[in-house]
């Protein structure tokens, strides 16, 4: 399984190359830039873990891409991610988020149905991962 | 010149013209709703006309009577005018001028006192401006070109109950125009078979499925069968991509205690969106709207019916008023165009709709048919819905026409595809992240489009065959709605 959250995850994964162009193309429209990771790849898990906090001093594409190769040597079991926030009144939020690392294998989630009333199911979507503690979820 | 606006100045004057108020009939200009001193106000409420005058009536005139006929006036003097402030309420024609290119056509800019209208009522304000006036005899035809609100009024409406920048937050989808396709064959599929499309289309990579404007609850899928169809493939194609995924279920009937009930059967399964059709009408817009945000739920709304008024130019409604209704009325998405499908769109009318629905504040541009600036006062945008005839081998035009907030619906161009749905919609996916890709990277996506897409289709079968079917479709038909203002062409 294949996590396709994240700008380009339906492309073969980006090179370093292709990173720093498209964090070059987000600085140049003055956004910041930031890492995050996860080992809990929910849809609905918002709130990854901040790689540092948001670089919004930093102009340049190769000091983002030193905190990247750190990211990556300190987790390299983790999903990890780039994003970019532009803090235009009316928008405040991200503008492009991509993942940039994937822990091999990615083994997905299951779907649990809870059988309720009548024909009614409940979903809910659960990583296979987070069975296992934080940290020890991906070999 | 604030002057001028006050109502005892004017009133004085009236008083001191009793002829004014002698039984009979007025010409509409000569009972003061033809006013080319007047100043409007920052408060008033502005709207264009397009106005073609019987032969032989003046445009002046013409426009006096539809300012007289959406405000106060009625065909005769009536004297009960006198126990009201009755030069404020009159609205006033300030300005008329004759259309570019056109011997019969003028341009009416008519001025309206704010206490006019209701408050946040969107029925109170069309009753007012579109009301009466577009069967008047003296006018041989009538269209609603522009409005402007000011800040004061805007305030009084809630707006879209999500908007595009929650939108992203909620679906985690950034940077990128999202993927939709509407589920064909549009009648006739049961639950099951319906459920079927919305999963194959949704795991191959599409953000929403959705419902067609005319699937409410038929004969052959009630619309309870649909929805717990379409909810147990919304959620198997999440927990095969860890993506949010949605699907518009349109809440659609013939009573408004239907429309709730379908909404809150919605919600009950977990359905991120709802959907309504237009020609449920503006006061259903806004009690639906409320109901979804209360409900933190996203509002789709399919023009269904807007073409009948919209397309022709010399009468109706254009549907740059639309989009201003109905962002102040409270949607999420609306269909607004899409230049390159099989639906009518001049790019520079799109890019005008667009600009209504998205942007904070609109100055005047006349290229694009924004006549008044427009300040939206913070109120949150609503994401421009492109649907109709388009395919991935189009994603470079699409992309620079329409930019990233906006969703692309490919129906046809996803359950169409020779290898399957789930290949379709793999095939849109991977051609607008290839794109955008480029985009960023600093490339002339316009002229390099289909070197690109050719590009990632080396990677992706799907794309090859989505390529080799529709690559050459174009639909290459004249507008009929386009700017009257052109910009000059410049020597090289």
């Amino acid at each position: 399984m294949r996590l396709t959250q994240g700008t380009f995850s339906f492309l073969p994964d980006l090179t370093d190359d292709q990173i720093r162009a498209q964090i070059e193309y987000c600085l140049e429209q003055g956004w910041a830039m930031s890492i995050e990771y996860t080992d809990d790849p929910h849809p609905r898990n918002t709130y990854w873990e901040m790689h540092g906090n948001p670089m919004f001093d930093l102009h340049d594409a190769a000091g983002v891409m030193v905190e990247l190769v750190d990211a990556r040597a300190t987790f390299p079991r983790h999903y990890i991610k780039v994003n970019a926030f532009d803090s235009t009144k009316g928008i405040e939020s991200l503008r492009l988020s991509f993942i940039v690392h994937r822990p091999d294998p990615e083994p997905g989630f299951t779907l649990e149905r809870h059988e309720v009333e009548g024909r009614h199911i409940r979903y809910t979507v659960r990583a296979y991962a987070t069975d296992r503690p934080q940290g020890e979820r991906y070999p | 010149m604030l002057v001028t606006s006050l109502p005892w100045r004017m009133e004085s004057q009236h008083e001191r013209s009793a002829d004014r108020y002698r039984a009979g009939v007025l010409k509409y200009a000569q009972m003061g709703y033809w006013d080319p001193d007047y100043e409007p106000k920052e408060t008033d409420v502005l709207a264009l006309f397009r106005i073609t005058p019987q032969e032989g009536v003046d445009p002046q005139e013409a426009a006096a009577a539809v300012a007289g006929e959406s405000s106060t006036a009625t065909w005769t003097v009536v004297w009960t005018d006198r126990l009201t402030a009755a030069d404020v309420y009159r609205a006033k024609a300030y300005k008329v001028e004759p259309v570019p290119n056109s011997t019969e056509q003028y341009f009416a800019y008519i001025a309206y006192d704010i206490d006019l209208f209701e408050p946040g009522s969107i029925a109170n304000l069309t009753a007012s401006i579109i009301g009466n006036v577009f069967g008047f005899k003296p006018l041989k035809a009538l269209r609603l070109e522009d409005m402007r609100f000011p800040v004061a009024y805007v305030k009084t409406f809630d707006g879209p109950p999500t908007g595009i920048v929650v939108e992203r937050e909620r679906l985690d989808k950034f940077g990128r125009p999202l993927l939709g396709a509407t589920t064909k064959p549009k009648l006739g599929l049961s639950g099951r078979n319906y459920g079927r499309v919305v999963y194959e289309a949704l795991k191959g990579g599409l953000d929403f499925t959705k419902d067609d404007e005319n699937i409410n609850s038929q004969p052959f899928m009630h619309w309870r069968d649909r929805f717990g169809f379409v909810m147990e493939a919304v959620n198997r194609a999440s927990a095969a991509s860890g993506e949010v995924k949605g699907h518009y279920l349109n809440v659609t009937g013939a009573t408004m205690e239907d429309v709730y009930e379908r909404a809150e059967f919605a919600k009950e399964l977990g359905s991120v969106v709802v959907m309504i059709d237009l020609v449920i009408g503006y006061t259903a817009i806004q009690s639906i709207s409320k109901w979804a945000r209360r409900n933190d739920m996203l509002l789709h709304l399919h023009r269904a019916g807007a073409s009948t008024y919209t397309r022709q130019k010399n009468h109706g409604i254009s549907f740059r008023v639309i989009a201003k209704w109905m962002r102040l009325a409270g949607v999420d998405h609306i269909h607004a165009g899409t230049v390159v499908g099989k639906l009518e769109g001049d790019p520079n009318t799109i890019r005008g709709f667009y600009n209504i629905l998205r942007e904070p504040y609109n100055p005047s541009d006349l290229e694009s048919g924004l006549h008044f600036d427009q300040d939206w006062a913070g109120m949150r945008k609503v994401m421009p819905v492109a649907s109709g005839g388009i395919h991935a081998g189009q994603m470079h035009q699409l992309l620079t026409y329409l930019g990233d907030d906006v969703v692309l619906q490919f129906g046809g161009g996803t359950i169409g595809h020779p290898m399957g749905i789930q290949a379709g919609a793999i095939a849109n996916r991977v051609a607008l992240e290839a794109m955008v890709l480029a985009r960023n990277e600093g490339r002339d996506i316009w002229n390099e489009g289909p070197d690109i897409l050719a590009a990632a289709a080396r990677t992706c079968q799907p794309l090859k065959a989505a390529l080799d079917t529709w690559g050459e479709v174009t639909f290459d038909y004249t507008s009929t709605d386009t700017p009257d203002f052109v910009p000059t062409p410049t020597p090289a």
